[in-house]
């Protein structure tokens, strides 16, 4: 049943062509949404790994990992709770930086593995190419624990429980394994743009 | 058949509003009329919205009025950046109908055959299930010792303050301290809960009350940890929590 | 307390949805943590409920008990944190 004068958060705006089917702005906002606790690894108990199989391929700690390059990023992130935010500004190392440290050739698809236990998989053509990274900062400051400091994946042009929180590493596997959502009737890849939301989309 | 559960699938029922009223500058009491069948004091409902597009929002708010009250009663504190309570607040009329689902629990409930001292201990909108209770505990004519400690920010939120006072007057202990001010004229208790204050104003560990504690999640931690300090068992503190 | 500390539930929160499920109360059913062997009764579980669905985890370990996932046309419901549910007989 219709509820009469409820709309939820939804508002249009001016960046009406920029918002995926069914998504809202949230304005400056930037919801926090959590599965479990917020992990807090010391910085000097942290590194970040590949692996190829079950076989750790590379690793850095995290001053090893502040060397790598890092890139700005701007981009519209869209949640398929239906919020959508744009213009967020992160800085960060592109994972085909990271994935060239491990050449893996028998490899089609990446799980992304997280302090926590949360993961999400990808295929790795989602994975490389310029459109994913691994981000430390975000609007020009250190990233805070509960949008997924000290490091997150940043995967914007898939719905954001991609862009996984408090990321440890990439396993390379040359099958799918989906992952925490995507085991639970939640879309195996999730394009905002053509609302792959739910499994069956 | 002997222990067979009398078991009813949880469906959404059509609830229409029969009163909405400003109880503090920030919550409201919204009466339903709906036909859910008896509930328990303590127990909750769901509430479900529908935008056109068919987006759903759904929360849980628990029964601010007695099983023996002829309107199933919400006390919906309004959070300037929610989703649901605002539109509960502002945007809701006399007459509209929305979905609920319930009654829903069985652990944080009291009911009038629970004989012994019952404490209870509120933060904020947490007071709502307290309201349930403190009027079935009256409805029923209950001789199980009864007190309530109500931690509020100030004076004007204290939420039901009239009620609380006919519950005061038939002997129910209420104790309301406020955490944001101490105006003048106000003869209650100042600051928040600690160990000092629960030691004077609540039943002590000897007293083997059933403590129930509701408010935002900090608020019920820290009560239920000094509870567990002060000698009280694990297993007779009941939580319930609805974040912050 | 952080922002996700501050929202974070307890039980009592997913027993809608989980009676939804189970068709009955579920509050009161006891259920063991399949990752420590700790067991509590559902309304004490750690609940957090604005994640895309709804994560039910030990308030000891932490560990996941019960995923919980509303999505059109279905519930899909994940117990293999649960070595057990005990669930009275009414």
């Amino acid at each position: 049943m219709i509820t009469r004068g409820f709309q939820g958060r939804r508002r249009g705006g001016a960046h009406e062509s920029r918002l995926p089917p069914g998504q809202y702005d949230v304005g400056d906002g930037f919801p926090v949404l959590s599965a479990g606790p917020t992990p807090h690894t010391p910085l000097d108990r942290w590194d970040f790994t590949i692996e190829i199989g079950d076989q750790p391929a590379a690793r850095w700690s995290w001053t090893e990992f502040q060397e790598l390059p890092h890139e700005k990023i701007s981009v519209d992130i869209h949640c398929v709770t239906k919020w959508s935010k744009f213009d967020t500004l992160w800085s960060g190392v592109s994972l085909d930086t990271l994935l060239g440290s491990a050449p893996a050739p028998m490899a089609a698809f990446v799980i992304a593995f997280c302090d926590g236990g949360y993961t999400t998989n990808l295929p790795l053509a989602d994975a490389s190419s310029g459109k994913a990274w691994v981000v430390d900062t975000y609007d020009g400051a250190p990233l805070r624990p509960e949008h997924g400091g000290p490091a997150r994946l940043l995967v914007p042009h898939l719905y954001f429980w991609k862009s996984a929180k408090w990321i440890r590493g990439l396993r390379l596997l040359d099958h799918d394994e989906p992952g925490f959502w995507e085991t639970l009737g939640y879309h195996n890849r999730g394009d905002p743009w053509l609302e792959q939301r739910y499994s069956g989309d | 058949m002997v222990g067979a559960a009398l078991q009813r699938r949880l469906t959404w029922q059509l609830g229409r509003v029969i009163a909405h009223e400003r109880e503090t500058p920030k919550a409201w009491r919204i009466s339903f009329a709906v036909d859910l069948g008896a509930w328990l004091a303590g127990q909750h409902v769901d509430v479900r919205l529908t935008a056109p597009d068919g987006y759903q929002a759904q929360r849980s708010y628990s029964i601010a009025s007695a099983p023996e009250a002829e309107t199933l009663d919400l006390v919906v504190e309004r959070l300037e950046d929610g989703e649901v309570s605002p539109f509960l607040t502002d945007e809701l009329r006399i007459d509209d109908q929305l979905e609920l689902r319930g009654p829903i629990g069985g652990y944080f409930v009291w009911q009038a055959t629970m004989a012994g001292p019952t404490q209870l201990i509120a933060g904020g909108s947490g007071l709502a299930p307290f309201l349930s209770m403190l009027d079935h505990h009256r409805a029923a004519g209950s001789d199980a010792p009864m007190r309530l400690l109500y931690s509020s920010r100030t004076r004007d939120e204290v939420i039901a303050a009239e009620r609380l006072a006919e519950h005061r007057a038939r002997g129910i202990g209420v104790e309301i301290t406020l955490t944001r001010e101490a105006r003048d004229g106000w003869d209650g208790r100042v600051g928040r809960v600690d160990g000092p204050m629960l030691e004077a104003t609540t039943f002590s560990a000897g007293e083997r009350p059933l403590i129930f504690v509701c408010g935002p999640t900090a608020f019920v931690e820290k009560v239920a940890e000094l509870a567990v300090a002060m000698g009280h068992a694990p297993n007779m503190i009941k939580t319930e929590r609805f974040g912050g | 307390m952080d922002t996700v500390e501050r929202h974070r539930l307890d039980g009592n929160a997913a027993a809608g949805r989980l009676e939804d499920v189970f068709a009955v109360e579920m509050t009161t059913v006891r259920a063991t943590c399949d990752g420590c062997g700790t067991t509590a009764v559902v309304a004490e579980l750690v609940v957090y409920a604005d994640a895309p669905g709804t994560v039910v985890r030990c308030p000891s370990c932490s560990a996941v008990v019960i995923r919980l996932a509303q999505v059109p046309g279905s519930t899909w419901i994940d117990l293999r944190g649960a070595r057990t549910l005990q669930i009275p007989t009414r």
